[in-house]
């Protein structure tokens, strides 16, 4: 990248975020509701991106890796009082960063279409047994459990008020996208784009494209599970809905509507979703997904590169 | 733990039924991938789609036999249709991209049928009631009739394809699509013939297990996973692989639900695919062609 | 050297063709012809683009400029099943005949066609048994059980059963005994007395220039030389430039 791509890089990026810290101050709490699910969702999205956009994997998995943050870090807050951030933060990413090695293990040996089924499958795996282990997870009902204050426990804690989550939640974020494409334009995120455009190439100049798959893996599901921790943390409840495939997909939606290979775009993607689906749900109520479906179909025919698909080669020089 | 002999009976009966089911299931998607590598993510929606129909066609008509055959048909042109407007447009294109174009499409179907008949589960009466005796218990011919039924159907589909001129089409087009063109055989019109034979086939098996689980948008889910879990099992692209695993997963889950929940029956199927993924990726019964 | 004439009106006619695989650009300005009836060699080293050439033609490689005309009617872009039941065959090299079909259903790809009637497939495949009777043996037998000799007939015996005005034949004697490639100089022979026109595609100088009335030599994508086979012999200083051996 020259010296003015990296300076444009950083004042657009520095005015974005910008943006984003002041809007709890100015919007109304709906909105800043919504901005700051924006975030997590957005997360999400990036993480499925470095599968799906830098390596070459579509990944329904993510619901499971989602999903174990939220319940890791519910399992945290529940089981050690009084309730404590870094904990929660430790335990989702532990508990997403096991399921995804056990995810990782059995489907990167397969390739394309059979690896999509098997994370699939397996993310279902998980939402059955989190659904059905309830005197474990609650079950259908889920956990509820209380939000922990930022600090050390027992010395000196703050206790979050919408706003300053808000601002946490976008620190994470801002930080897990800095060192996502950190590891997107490192030597390893190389190799993984090398796999992504000929697998075959890639092996037989002697890397070892499983464990770079397995590791992508791994990767993508510890920030999956950072953002459910976050989800957690906003909400105050875990719920099997979450590990339910259908997030998996709606991930992927974001994913392709933002434009893959962009990092930011699955972000945008999921601005643009979330945004279709207030103002779809005016008109349409609770049936806003059978437009928004035709949307996503005629999007992924006419439009495969996503929103934001024009500044991939851009973004990642 | 005493044996259950008689529990045992009956499970391995009630295995085979859903086995048979699934396998219709099942076999439509793998036909499906077989030949044109889709994955066909609405296939659950298209059986749902077809235990609607039956719903609507019995309650007017009062006849099964009706209601089956409208389904089949009406939701093979649905499947005709999506195939024609979805994935026509993506040939040429990554296969990755038919996933998400039939992901989209379950979405849109699912949602349409929560509109057009609500999330209260409807009921498709059993055409043939009254039970025989089993060993010391009453069983329901009607799940005799569903087995019976789903063979037949996947018999009467091996039959054409074996001997019909468009089976022969349908199997050349399955082992080499550019050579199957270079004889004139037209390639576009046999995919979206598949596609609307497999829709068929789903649609065939929502009316058949209709009556025994209510009709509601969102059926088809527990359904696809399964099916597709059998197709990997089986071997993707192999239809008698997918018709044996179906049987065999069925028959593990029904064994397993003796002593376990249905909910968490489900877990036997995943332990096979994981076992199945250890030891032998490509299917129990996978050609190795693929 | 005198340039033959080519018909007056061919039955296949491509003009400047340009393709392309991936970024690859394959073919470079391909433009020949074939008369009815005629016997065409085209030749070249590997990977000149001759098979790419065929392929075109016969509407499974997308040409990206240049026309094809067929029977003097543009069909450039046309899908490769209304090629294929408007007159064109294609056998490729390799043949890829259906391996998981017998024999029979192998040829009924071709035979089952609208306005077949049952006289005249009976006349087509007993035509076709008498030229290949090893394939009547075989006749319910899997394609992959086959030889390769015995796939190379199968292969031009399927084409035949679209009864073609032009048959694209694509290194018909590779790998194959000097026994077979007799064969099928022979095979080459009868259609062409029977009036089908053969574009050929063949590593084989000799058999080429004894079954061929024109060649045409490409080079890179290109077709750069035309002659008369009248006018050539096997060790053709021609020859040598764009055969390279």
């Amino acid at each position: 990248m020259t010296k003015r791509d990296t300076r444009l890089f950083w004042i657009g990026f520095a005015v974005i975020v910008a943006l984003l810290a002041a809007a709890p101050l100015v919007l109304p709490p709906f909105w800043r509701h919504f901005v700051t699910e924006i975030l997590i969702w957005g997360l999400l999205a990036m993480s499925s991106d470095l599968l799906i956009g830098y390596t070459g994997l579509i990944s329904f998995g993510h619901s499971a890796f989602f999903g174990l943050g939220v319940y890791g870090a519910a399992a945290a807050l529940l089981l050690v009082a009084p309730p404590n951030l870094f904990l929660a933060i430790a335990l989702g990413l532990v508990a997403a960063a096991l399921v995804a090695g056990f995810v990782a293990f059995f489907s990167t040996r397969l390739r394309d279409i059979y690896f999509a089924i098997t994370t699939l499958i397996f993310s279902q795996i998980f939402y059955v047994i989190i659904f059905t282990w309830t005197s474990v997870t609650g079950g259908e009902n889920g956990l509820t459990f209380t939000r922990p204050g930022l600090g050390i426990p027992g010395l000196y804690v703050v206790h979050f008020t919408p706003t300053t989550m808000h601002w946490f939640v976008l620190a994470v974020v801002a930080v897990s996208y800095l060192v996502l494409r950190r590891i997107t334009r490192s030597p390893f995120g190389m190799v993984l784009q090398a796999i992504r455009e000929n697998e075959g190439r890639t092996r037989a100049i002697g890397y070892h494209v499983e464990h770079y798959k397995m590791v992508a893996v791994m990767l993508s599901g510890v920030f999956a599970g950072l953002a459910g921790v976050l989800y957690a943390l906003q909400n105050d409840f875990a719920a099997p809905d979450f590990v339910f495939f259908l997030v998996s997909g709606e991930t992927v939606i974001y994913n392709v509507m933002g434009g893959i290979g962009t990092l930011v775009g699955p972000l945008v993607g999921a601005a643009f979703f979330l945004l279709l689906r207030e103002v779809l749900s005016r008109f349409f109520t609770e049936y806003y997904l059978i437009p928004l479906g035709i949307i996503f179909i005629a999007m992924v025919i006419f439009m495969p590169q996503g929103l934001l698909g024009f500044m991939r080669r851009w973004l990642n020089r | 733990m005493a044996i259950p002999w008689d529990l045992i009976v009956v499970q391995t009966v009630n295995g085979i039924v859903t086995g048979m089911i699934l396998a219709l299931v099942a076999s439509g998607l793998t036909l499906i991938f077989g030949i044109m590598d889709v994955v066909n993510f609405a296939h659950g929606e298209l059986f749902m789609l077809g235990a609607y129909i039956g719903v609507l066609v019995l309650a007017s008509t009062g006849s099964f036999l009706l209601a089956l055959t409208t389904a089949s048909l009406v939701v093979a042109l649905i499947g005709a249709a999506l195939q024609i407007v979805t994935l026509r447009p993506l040939i040429g294109r990554d296969p990755l991209t038919t996933i998400l174009a039939t992901f989209g499409a379950s979405l849109v179907l699912q949602n349409y049928a929560l509109w057009q008949f609500g999330p209260i589960s409807r009921k498709i009466a059993e055409p043939v009631s009254g039970q025989f005796h089993l060993l010391y218990l009453e069983y329901p011919w009607y799940r005799l009739v569903i087995a019976a039924a789903s063979a037949a159907i996947i018999g009467a589909f091996w039959l054409f394809l074996k001997f019909g001129r468009y089976g022969i089409w349908i199997r050349a087009t399955t082992q080499d699509r550019v050579m199957a063109q270079a004889m004139g055989i037209p390639v576009p019109w046999v995919h979206t013939g598949v596609f609307a034979i497999g829709a068929a086939m789903a649609a065939a098996s929502g009316v058949l297990f209709g009556p025994l689980v209510g009709v509601e948008p969102y059926m088809g889910l527990p359904w696809v996973l399964k099916a597709f879990i059998v197709v990997v099992v089986g071997g993707m692209g192999s239809f008698g692989g997918s018709i044996a695993a179906a049987i065999l997963v069925s028959l593990l889950e029904s064994y397993a639900s003796i002593w376990v929940s249905p909910s968490q029956a489900i877990i036997v199927s995943f332990v096979v695919l994981i076992l199945t993924l250890l030891f032998r990726p490509t299917g129990l019964f996978g050609s190795v062609s693929r | 050297m005198t340039t033959p004439d080519a018909a007056a009106d061919p039955i296949v006619k491509v003009e400047d063709l340009h393709a392309y695989y991936g970024k690859s650009h394959v073919l470079n300005g391909v433009s020949l012809q074939v008369g009815r009836s005629e016997v065409v060699g085209l030749l070249g080293r590997n990977g000149v683009g001759k098979s790419t050439t065929l392929k075109s033609i016969m509407g499974l490689v997308h040409a990206q400029q240049g026309t094809v005309l067929f029977e003097g009617k543009p069909v450039t872009g046309m899908p490769a099943h209304k090629l294929a039941r408007s007159g064109i065959a294609y056998v490729p090299e390799d043949r890829r005949i259906f391996r998981l079909l017998t024999v029979m259903e192998n040829l009924r790809t071709g035979l089952d066609r609208a306005g077949m009637t049952e006289s005249r497939r009976r006349a087509l495949l007993d035509k076709v048994y008498e030229l290949f009777p090893v394939l009547a043996e075989r006749r319910n037998q899997h394609g992959g059980t086959l030889s390769g000799g015995e796939q190379q007939m199968l292969a031009i015996a399927r084409a035949m059963m679209l009864e073609p005005k032009i048959i694209l034949l694509d290194e018909p004697t590779e790998g194959l005994m000097p026994r077979m490639v007799a064969q099928i100089a022979r095979i080459i022979e009868i259609l062409h007395r029977e009036g089908v026109a053969i574009l050929l595609v063949e590593q084989n100088v000799a058999l080429t220039l004894g079954c061929s009335r024109r060649v045409y030599f490409m080079e890179k994508g290109e077709t750069r030389h035309h002659a008369a086979t009248a006018d050539l012999t096997v060790d053709d200083p021609v020859i040598h430039q764009y055969l390279g051996v």
